[in-house]
């Protein structure tokens, strides 16, 4: 598994995610900065991580969304790689299209940063294919803006097309329908405000996030 | 020319922010407040020869995000 993590001012789970995907797949993912107009050729796997990309000024991912290599992700998830979006990687993905809805400001206000407990929704996705559905695990949040939102009618085709992979066992953040991870429609997009990449070794405390790196790796060799 | 572009919430979409000031009003013994809805002011500094479609375009592809939020200009 060919993967690249993207690195902006600002970001700070960058590393977490190659150490993860590193541990996971045995091979070091490239680090590919904001400026990059071009993405490393064959790829399988792109990770945008979480952090405050630019200060997260005007909104959270609104002006990493519009980064040179935002389009450069955007044109190689049309044609089919995998992204995972994980956190402001989540919000990054939303403002860019490539996902639908919006993340905003947390219902309470506060930064939430704890253990989530998270049922996993669909193990239909290279995602989630470790884990059965209707499986409860834990992986921790850290964020201020995760109360996803949009219109009805999406969320009930996210849920009528089995593209909610991840909910909120219990009040986090006021998301709508407790969503915490989402796949696009060609299933080769995740985006998620819980932190897999921190729950993947046992001195983390438990591993229930490495799974999700072991069915990428079966997916994509 | 300065241009000021409001950034606001839509209809029906929660502002989290917006309630915790409201709150806080109530707290300070301010009565009569029925409803705070938060939201954004950009000021522009535009050379005269920006266009309306310009201006435009800038809240759809940064200013604003549409999912959520509405916009209006003042030129």
């Amino acid at each position: 598994m060919k993967s690249a993590v993207i690195v902006f001012p600002g970001s700070n789970c960058d590393r977490d995610m190659a150490v993860a995907l590193e541990q996971v797949s045995g091979a070091r993912p490239i680090m590919v900065w904001h400026r990059e107009a071009e993405l490393p050729q064959g790829l399988d796997l792109i990770a945008v991580p979480g952090g405050f990309s630019y200060g997260d000024y005007l909104r959270s991912g609104a002006m990493a969304a519009n980064s040179p290599v935002m389009r450069a992700v955007k044109e190689a998830s049309d044609k089919g790689v995998s992204v995972l979006g994980v956190c402001n990687g989540f919000q990054i993905l939303t403002e860019a299209g490539l996902l639908p809805g919006a993340l905003m400001r947390n219902a309470g206000i506060s930064f939430v940063c704890r253990d989530s407990t998270l049922r996993v929704e669909n193990s239909q996705s290279a995602f989630t294919s470790r884990y059965e559905a209707g499986e409860e695990i834990v992986i921790p949040v850290a964020h201020h803006d995760g109360n996803y939102t949009a219109d009805p009618e999406t969320l009930d085709r996210l849920e009528g097309e089995g593209r909610v992979a991840f909910r909120y066992s219990g009040e986090v953040n006021g998301s709508a329908r407790d969503i915490a991870g989402i796949v696009n429609e060609a299933g080769n997009v995740l985006g998620m405000m819980p932190h897999p990449e921190r729950m993947v070794e046992p001195a983390h405390g438990r591993t229930d996030g490495r799974r999700l790196f072991e069915g990428l790796l079966e997916a994509l060799g | 020319m300065k241009t000021r572009v409001y950034v606001t919430l839509k209809n029906g979409v929660l502002d989290p922010q917006g309630k915790a000031i409201h709150h806080a009003l109530e707290g300070l013994g301010f009565s009569g407040v029925n409803d705070v809805r938060a939201g954004k002011l950009i000021e522009l500094d535009l050379a005269e020869d920006v266009s309306d479609e310009d201006v435009e375009a800038m809240c759809r592809k940064l200013l604003a995000n549409t999912v959520i939020e509405n916009y209006r200009i003042e030129r």
